[in-house]
């Protein structure tokens, strides 16, 4: 019982993270027909925005060891911390999630350069080309990013006072032995808050429903007079934003490298195809559903029975659900499909 | 090699150009650095590669992001035919297309139910499938991570019938009758077999099967409303291409004898979508050059260090050399991905169709004295999805 | 292959295949001199230089600790060439290096990308050796490539100077006679880490091992599993993950409730630092099971990687090959000399590389010739010291170097950035020494056939 309830966490907490990403690849899919292969580059920029600000912050007199000869080795005191005492401690304790704030407007810019600059000259061309293009631009970003920052993870400690774990067994009445992470605990609810944004947007505002009637039917909207173009550039950069976000609240999980984005890539192609093409529901409820898929099938148990299977569940189950449902789980008929 | 794109010459003749250019290769790669058996060999396996890719993604618009797997599983049939039967690369090269083929039916079957993305995502499950196992727990059958190789000890039962079955106190090598496989005498092996397969597929896209597939490709459902049952065409075009895929994995054991998963992760698959792409999809030569491009980059644009850079630059003053070599050096050595990456989305931006589109153009703008326009892009290779 | 059945071989292939081609009056002029010019395989006699070959990660993961491997190979040949303050070559004994090159000649090198994968890697190195004619191929970051590398050396007729691995395989059922390897492996951290571990957490443990999904983490798992279990510990559970799975909490929960109280993480590289910092935070050093502490272990430590721990490293235990703030002679000679190149302290694997090409350089000068089968019985059970690891013997039978081996601790109060290691053993070269024929293989021939 208590293996389950905490695999049913670990489920819940990875397809959140999952949801996360797939959700702007969908959007942008949905919206503009652009298949984004640099949309893990993006989520990967989000996370080192979280590192660029916690370098900023840290930004240190170098106190020498002395001690070393052949080279200059030295240890660090944080200006902030010099100059502020604890306010400062506490500003550079919290720089993760105080990065947010630099990661939106970055990530705001990006996504509007991105668009303008790129991606709108290729609504017309063929997949194929967006694809080449776009991974491309993934590569070049990584690279920049590797160049500057190298190629070793980098840690991002969540705030001292969330880096613990949670008594999760008893809140449910499960006993004192389950523990859960606290950051794991509220990326969860971060993403539950992105998500629900996100769908209220697009439900709720008359910006959102416009943008929708353009995933229905792009030259309809376009011929009663409303300028979806400009729409579909705020529509990327929300996208970017919502893969930054991400990026950043999952840094203290998941110590930032340069390849980031490409490994989160293919995953968040196979959740939002599972979900279904152009169906934001799709792609979150697909994220979840192999999330927890995911952690069951890790389980020692499982192993046992069927040794690897945590190594291919992920492309089992979209296997078993795109030749089952022909348009994933909430696939709309003629989107990319031909 | 532009010239081989002109409808005025007839197929007889474009193919014994490209067998020319091919055979050449030696000469003409070396003032670029390009002359050394095993890239020479690179450019032949992966040439044949791109171009099965090509039968199916070119003419039908399918696009498989799991083309891998058949190359992984070539490798594999050609080692182990190594490992079992016999040094000679015959037996190891049927088997490779052999199982390839199998494969290929199985993953074929199964991902044609769906078009577009789905289509790709199913091949590229399967792919994945594929590559986890043999990294893991497949690992008697793959030796996982560090790669199938040979051993003195395999039995190579029909090497010891014909002979003693001694091997010597080294790893025997592959031969062909006698004629042993590596260095230029495998690059000729597959420099020849790579023209039999541009042959083959020249024909296939001259044939009725390959207009066939053409129609598919730019109206599935119109084929279909005419009461043609499109499946098995599509089937056998999926199957020809990895059956391709499988000759160029089982000729990657047989110049090098040693088979690695991650020739099925997805980055390789994505890699033989991109040399496609970049080369010019749907076009005879354009996969080939594609694979060309980025096998070059690869093995020789990441050569270049900081001496070598020295080195070529050493004609400048001392001190604008200290300045240019850094900044060359961004772009080569540890950061050829970065000079891949902009080459992708320059080539992409500015000569959509690929390679083989830019050529054209180049070739349509001195014949019209720069007058006319360039024809549109669409009219030629509409990539599809 | 060989060169001499090569200058038939090819030039027939060529000549039948030119035909088809009509190009035999063009046979690439260098393939020729090649064919003809030497009894062996890139002789550098007519050159008048040594090329050597450094094949080291410049893409992917590892790509930090190939830069470092690099610099440091960079530095060999510097202070083989009698430039810069000669690092090592002032403590390595006996030696014949004098830095005036190698057998008077000058040390040149080309450089390439392994990518970390077992293709790119034996392609690059063939690059370096067909078309820069290199005479030995160094580096390398893991025992994948270090196996498929090693083995074209040997059908190649090329020595191969291992880099960083640590995998039993690499000397034990891959070896050949062609690959040498200075790093320890996995069997010596067992050996190296039990005394230790009996010493910090007793003999009652109950330990969880999480295991890299592929050959380096099974061997680890079985030396850590071993050797533990001769201490008296017992084994609760030994789980796979996948390679590069990135988040293990679905692994990690399990071990909370497994009644264990040691988890050891047979990873390395991105696995151990996402691992690490994962287990930390679910709470797990801070859990007392069976009445003690739990404990976590990381037997392959390396502080290059450690760094992107952050302070999840802190009071681990681990075992590493090497670590800067040593203070013999020939540690502080190579530390102090590329700190002043470079401004950081080598990492473990920068001074595997190193040592590694020294080693190789001084084998030359003592068979007095580039002759490879020469080269390797000069190797062979050379005994050396000054090398920062103390008395050292290149055993005979699988090149395997053997050497104390360091135990080490996340520091819990660094004094600078680079301070994450302390050293809290030296366990004997003794102690650490095994039967070479319990890992089966076979080194092969000294002549290859060509």
């Amino acid at each position: 019982m208590d293996a389950i309830f905490i695999q049913i966490l670990n489920g819940l907490d990875k397809g959140a993270a999952y949801a996360l990403i797939a959700l702007g690849l969908t959007l942008v899919f949905g919206t503009l027909g652009i298949v984004n292969f640099a949309h893990g580059a993006l989520f990967m920029l989000g996370a080192f925005c979280a590192v660029t600000f916690q370098k900023l912050v840290t930004i240190s007199v170098k106190v020498r060891d002395e001690g070393v000869t052949a080279f200059v080795a030295y240890k660090e005191q944080p200006y902030l911390e010099t100059w502020f005492g604890d306010t400062g401690r506490i500003i550079i304790d919290y720089s993760v999630p105080l990065s947010i704030l630099l990661a939106i407007p970055f990530m705001l810019l990006v996504g509007y350069v991105m668009e303008r600059g790129l991606i709108k000259h290729f609504y017309k061309r063929p997949h194929a080309e967006q694809i080449l293009v776009t991974f491309g631009l993934a590569i070049v970003i990584q690279e920049i990013i590797k160049a500057y920052f190298g190629a070793n993870p980098i840690p991002q400690p969540a705030p001292e006072i969330l880096a613990g774990s949670a008594n999760v067994g008893a809140w449910v009445g499960l006993g004192n032995n389950l523990v859960y992470p606290w950051w794991r605990l509220i990326y969860l609810c971060f993403s539950g808050l992105i998500i629900f944004s996100v769908f209220a947007f697009l439900q709720f505002t008359t910006y959102g429903m416009v943008v929708r009637a353009g995933m229905r039917d792009r030259e309809t909207v376009g011929l009663l007079g409303i300028n979806i173009e400009r729409r579909f550039t705020i529509v990327f950069a929300i996208a970017a934003v919502v893969a930054g976000v991400a990026g950043v609240m999952y840094t203290p999980i998941l110590p930032p490298d340069y390849h980031l984005g490409m490994d989160f890539l293919v995953l968040s192609f196979v959740v939002v195809v599972v979900g279904g093409m152009g169906s934001l529901g799709g792609a979150v409820l697909a994220g979840f559903l192999l999330g927890i898929v995911q952690s069951f099938a890790s389980m020692n148990e499982v192993k046992e029975i069927f040794p690897g299977i945590d190594q291919i569940i992920l492309y089992l189950v979209a296997v078993v659900i795109l030749l089952v449902l022909p348009r994933g789980l909430m696939g709309r008929a003629g989107v990319m499909d031909d | 090699m532009t010239n081989t794109k002109k409808p005025l010459l007839n197929d007889a003749f474009v193919v014994i150009i490209f067998a020319a250019a091919i055979l050449a290769m030696p000469i003409w790669l070396d003032p670029i650095g390009g002359n050394y058996p095993d890239l020479l060999q690179k450019f032949a396996i992966y040439g044949i590669f791109a171009i099965g890719f090509n039968i199916l993604f070119g003419l039908t618009g399918y696009l498989s992001f799991g083309h891998a797997a058949f190359l992984g599983v070539g490798s594999y049939a050609a080692v182990w035919s190594f490992k079992l039967l016999t040094m000679n690369v015959l037996p190891a090269v049927v088997f490779g297309v052999l199982f390839a083929g199998i494969l290929a039916a199985i993953i074929g079957f199964l991902s044609l139910r769906r078009t577009g993305i789905y289509f790709s995502i199913l091949t590229l499950a399967f792919a994945q499938m594929s590559y986890n196992l043999a990294y893991s727990v497949l690992t008697p059958i793959t030796n996982g991570e560090t790669g199938l190789q040979l051993a003195r000890s395999d039995p190579r039962i029909l090497d010891s019938l014909f002979s003693d079955g001694s091997v010597g106190a080294g790893l025997p090598s592959t031969d062909l009758f006698g004629e042993t496989m590596s260095g230029y005498p495998g690059f000729y092996f597959c420099a020849v077999l790579l023209i039999i397969c541009f042959y083959i597929s020249l024909r296939i896209f001259r044939s009725p099967f390959g207009l066939m597939l053409k129609g598919i490709k730019s109206n599935q459902n119109r084929m279909k409303y005419t009461g043609l049952n499109t499946r098995p065409y599509m089937l056998t075009a999926f199957i020809i291409s990895g059956m391709y895929a499988g000759l160029a994995g089982s000729l990657l054991a047989v110049t090098d004898p040693l088979a690695g998963a991650e020739r099925m992760q997805w980055t390789a698959s994505g890699e033989v979508v991109l040399m496609t792409i970049l080369g010019g999809a749907g076009t005879l030569v354009g996969p080939m050059l594609g694979a060309g491009l980025i096998k070059y980059f690869e093995n020789i644009f990441s050569s270049f260090d900081d001496n070598v850079l020295t080195q070529a630059f050493s004609f400048l003053p001392d001190s604008v050399v200290e300045f240019v070599v850094p900044v060359v050096g961004l772009f080569v050595g540890s950061g050829w991905h970065l000079t891949l990456g902009l080459l992708f989305m320059i080539i992409v931006i500015f000569l959509p169709g690929g390679l083989v589109e830019g050529f054209r153009r180049i070739v349509n703008y001195f014949r019209s004295g720069g007058k006319t326009k360039p024809q549109s892009v669409e009219a030629h290779n509409q990539a599809g999805e | 292959m060989s060169d001499i059945k090569k200058s038939g071989v090819s030039r027939r292939g060529l000549l039948k295949a030119g035909a088809v081609g009509g190009l035999v009056a063009a046979t690439p002029s260098i393939f020729i001199k090649n064919a003809w010019a030497e009894e062996f395989r890139n002789n550098p006699e007519n050159s008048g230089e040594l090329k050597l070959g450094f094949n080291v990660p410049q893409s992917g993961p590892y790509a930090d600790e190939g830069a470092d491997e690099l610099r440091a190979y960079k530095l060999a040949v510097k202070h083989l060439n009698g430039e810069g303050d000669g690092g090592m070559l002032n403590t390595f004994k006996p030696s014949m290096l004098t830095g005036n090159g190698v057998l008077g000649k000058k040390v040149t090198y080309s450089t390439g990308d392994t990518q970390t994968k077992s293709d790119a890697a034996r392609a690059s190195a063939k690059r370096m050796i067909e078309k820069d004619g290199v005479l030995m191929v160094t580096g390398g970051s893991s025992s994948g490539v270090a196996v498929a590398v090693q083995s074209l050396c040997q059908e190649q007729g090329i020595i191969f100077m291992a880099g960083l691995t640590h995998s039993n395989d690499t000397t034990g059922k891959d070896k050949r006679r062609y690959g040498f390897r200075h790093f320890f492996n996995a069997y010596m951290s067992g050996a190296a880490l039990a005394p230790v571990l009996n010493k910090e957490y007793g003999s009652d443990r109950r330990a969880y091992h999480l295991t890299a999904d592929y050959t380096w983490g099974w061997t680890q798992e079985e030396s850590i599993k071993n050797s533990t279990e001769a201490l008296g510990w017992e084994t609760v559970n030994a789980v796979k993950t996948p390679v590069g799975a990135g988040d293990f909490s679905q692994y990690i929960t399990p071990v909370l409730n497994s009644g264990a109280d040691v988890l050891i993480l047979n990873h390395y590289g991105k696995d151990m630092i996402n691992s690490l910092s994962q287990a930390v935070q679910f709470g797990l050093r801070d859990k007392q099971v069976n009445g003690k502490n739990f404990e976590i272990v990381v037997p392959l430590f390396s502080r290059l990687m450690a760094q992107g721990a952050g302070d999840a490293i802190k009071g681990i235990l681990g075992t590493t090959n090497w670590n800067w703030s040593l203070q013999d002679e020939g540690s502080k000679a190579f530390v102090q000399s590329f700190g002043a190149e470079y401004g950081a302290p080598p990492s473990m694997a920068a001074h595997t590389c190193y040592v590694q090409t020294l080693l190789y350089a001084n084998a030359c000068e003592m068979a007095g010739t580039f002759y490879p089968p020469e080269v390797i019985k000069q190797l062979e059970g050379f005994n050396f010291d000054g090398m920062g690891n103390g008395p050292t013997l290149y055993r005979a039978e699988d090149h395997q170097c053997f050497k104390d081996v360091l135990v080490v601790r996340g520091n819990d109060n660094p004094s600078s950035q680079f301070d994450l290691l302390k050293v809290v053993d030296v366990t004997p070269r003794a102690q650490v020494e095994y039967d070479w024929t319990i890992f089966g293989g076979e080194l092969g021939p000294y002549e290859v056939k060509m």
